[in-house]
């Protein structure tokens, strides 16, 4: 099969790969990459669980070909703290105790990060709303809500 | 979080220390780095993909397979039939002596399931496996099918699984578990009213999110390593062992994180096939369910008829208890045996009932094999006896939970299948479930205690 070059910035770092011409972004994330954070749950769009972010917006990667990120910046729940220290989004999931399996986890932090990048002070109705397409198995949304809206007042604690 | 201190104080001879507060799990730091390790996250080198063929049918004869179509599709390394499979015929419990074997790795002569894996495909990609396994021929001859639990009992019905001769289990008591306890129709014709009503429930897919799959490779001394996120790694070790006739120290399973499972990755169904694919080819393989398989083809809870037959005195109590439960196991045991077994223990729930009669069932179907799934064989009698005991109560025109509380089971009380009671807690729930849920009841039910003579 054809293989077709791609580059793209993943955590800040620069990343180059040649992959097969049709390959998803998760599979060339998590295969290529050896960044297994983004999960295959339905590799159809409808779980969530594969959510990364490219330039700011989230995105499915079992929807996303590869080829289309050319030259994009891409960040994964691997890379978000920085020097050892945990984003609030990460500090409030395990303060709140808002997650079981842990499987949904990263397609949820990312979801939520891309919500409190464009609102840092969601209402529970916008949180709701932002992780409307990530599934979890182990009910654990009344947790995760909570956790978006802690990690939010913390940010803003921090802001003042 | 509020811990209950108050109740049994004198049982405890020093300050609780973990319960009731609040500690953080243990594996969540990797859980929100995205560094905790499951099964499908590694890769290696040449690693095939194996994509099942399966039947459509519900019942069918195979007249023939032809794989040369598909044998010649581009990426194809190998296709598997039953012919390859050392041990075919298997059942999951015969590890403790719950027999017969009655469950093809691949189907051989019959499919007994819409989804009855047939034929495996073994290919370099994913996308070239399923272009090929969709050039698989197989000539069904479709016969009658049973999808229900009364259709299968009905005298006619076709046999759907020859190894058991008849479409329930045969326990060494006969067709059904039974206990016997007290006698019912003493307590029946003594009863001031009698209500016999029928329950069914339909099967729940366990749906965890990581679909049930496995990653082998092979070590290259005729032993293997298994990546599984099984829920049942000693199950799946001592099956693949029988089916392949392979030594357990050849069989290096390597379990983990698993990405949810709810009973559903209980059973044996990936691991010994995908065994067997790298010990024929020599390469690394997976076998992942899609999430179409998960929600088809992954042994979901059991579909249940539940008759129950209660006779209630006006002042409350229970006298007499007669119960047919029957399991819906699909084509093939699997755990159902044993989840219609743990059911007739059950199903006095936690009353005390002085006249107990139970049969339960384990009936075949042409349906998806059942299995485990969060207290299978008790959860949905549960819902049954508690739908029941609401119905009970308002036959006797008496408050539901002033209802269970006169029967409520206590300390020293025996059950039906003659075990005592001890360390109960009934009334103690139930007593700060009505202050929770602000549902009053009784200053004397508040009072009591699980404590005999309390």
């Amino acid at each position: 099969m054809a293989k077709v070059p791609v580059q793209f910035s993943l955590n800040g770092e620069e990343k180059a790969e040649f992959v097969d011409s049709g390959s998803t972004l998760l599979k060339v994330l998590r295969d290529k990459m050896g960044d297994t954070s983004p999960k295959g749950g339905c590799l159809q769009g409808t779980c969530g669980s594969c959510s990364v972010v490219v330039d700011g917006e989230l995105r499915l990667s079992c929807l996303t070909l590869a080829e289309t990120c050319d030259g994009a910046d891409i960040q994964t729940t691997a890379g978000l703290a920085s020097d050892g220290v945990l984003h609030p989004l990460q500090r409030a999931f395990m303060d709140e105790f808002a997650a079981q399996c842990g499987f949904c986890t990263p397609g949820m932090i990312m979801a939520a990060k891309v919500l409190l990048d464009a609102n840092p002070d969601p209402t529970r109705e916008d949180v709701i709303e932002a992780l409307s397409g990530n599934v979890c198995r182990c009910t654990g949304y009344e947790p995760i809500i909570r956790a978006v809206l802690t990690a939010a007042r913390s940010n803003s604690q921090n802001a003042a | 979080m509020k811990l209950a201190k108050d109740y049994f104080a004198d049982q405890r001879t020093e300050e609780l220390k973990e319960l009731g507060q609040g500690l953080q799990r243990s594996d969540v730091p990797g859980h929100v780095t995205g560094k905790t390790s499951y099964f499908a996250d590694r890769t290696f080198p040449g690693m095939l993909c194996l994509r099942m063929v399966r039947s459509p049918h519900h019942h069918a004869r195979i007249r023939s397979v032809d794989l040369s179509e598909a044998e010649r599709h581009p990426g194809v390394h190998r296709i598997l039939t039953h012919k390859d499979i050392p041990h075919n015929l298997y059942t999951i419990l015969i590890l403790i002596q719950v027999g017969p074997e009655d469950e093809h790795v691949l189907a051989e002569d019959k499919v007994r399931w819409k989804g009855e894996a047939v034929v495996a495909v073994l290919a370099d990609s994913e996308w070239a496996a399923n272009e090929a396994a969709a050039k698989v021929r197989i000539d069904y001859e479709v016969l009658p099918s049973v999808l229900d639990i009364d259709a299968a009992l009905a005298p006619d019905a076709p046999i759907v699984n020859e190894h058991h001769g008849q479409n329930h289990y045969m326990y060494d008591s006969g067709p059904s578990r039974k206990v016997r306890y007290g006698d019912v129709e003493k307590g029946f014709a003594e009863a001031d009213h009698i209500l016999e009503q029928t329950y069914y429930s339909s099967p729940i897919e366990q749906a965890p999110m990581e679909t049930t799959g496995c990653i082998v490779t092979p070590d290259g001394n005729d032993r293997f390593t298994c990546y599984t996120n099984t829920q049942a790694m000693f199950f799946t070790l001592d099956n693949t062992s029988i089916i392949l006739q392979m030594p357990g120290h050849k069989l290096h399973m390597v379990g983990g994180t698993v990405g949810g499972g709810f009973g559903g990755k209980v059973d044996v169904t990936v691991e010994p096939i995908a065994i067997l694919a790298a010990k024929l080819t020599g390469r690394p393989v997976s076998f992942i369910y899609s999430r179409y398989e998960e929600m088809q083809v992954s042994s979901p809870r059991a579909a249940e008829k539940i008759v129950l037959k209660d006779g209630v005195m006006n002042d409350g109590h229970i006298v007499a208890r007669q119960v047919w439960g029957y399991t819906d196991a699909g084509a093939y045991s699997r755990h159902s045996p044993y989840g219609a077994q743990k059911g007739a223990a059950h199903y006095p729930g936690p009353y005390t009932i002085p006249n107990v009669w139970v049969d339960t069932w384990c009936v075949y179907t042409n349906r998806t094999p059942s299995s485990a799934m969060r207290g299978f064989g008790v959860t949905i009698a549960d819902f049954a006896l508690e739908v029941q005991m609401d119905k009970l109560a308002r036959l006797i025109g008496m408050d539901p939970l002033e209802f269970r509380f006169i029967n409520a089971y206590r300390d020293g009380d025996m059950k039906a299948h003659r075990q005592p009671t001890t360390g109960a807690a009934l009334i103690e729930c139930m007593q700060e479930a009505s202050r929770v849920a602000s549902w009053p009841v009784a200053e004397k039910y508040m009072q009591m205690s699980s404590y005999k003579g309390g």
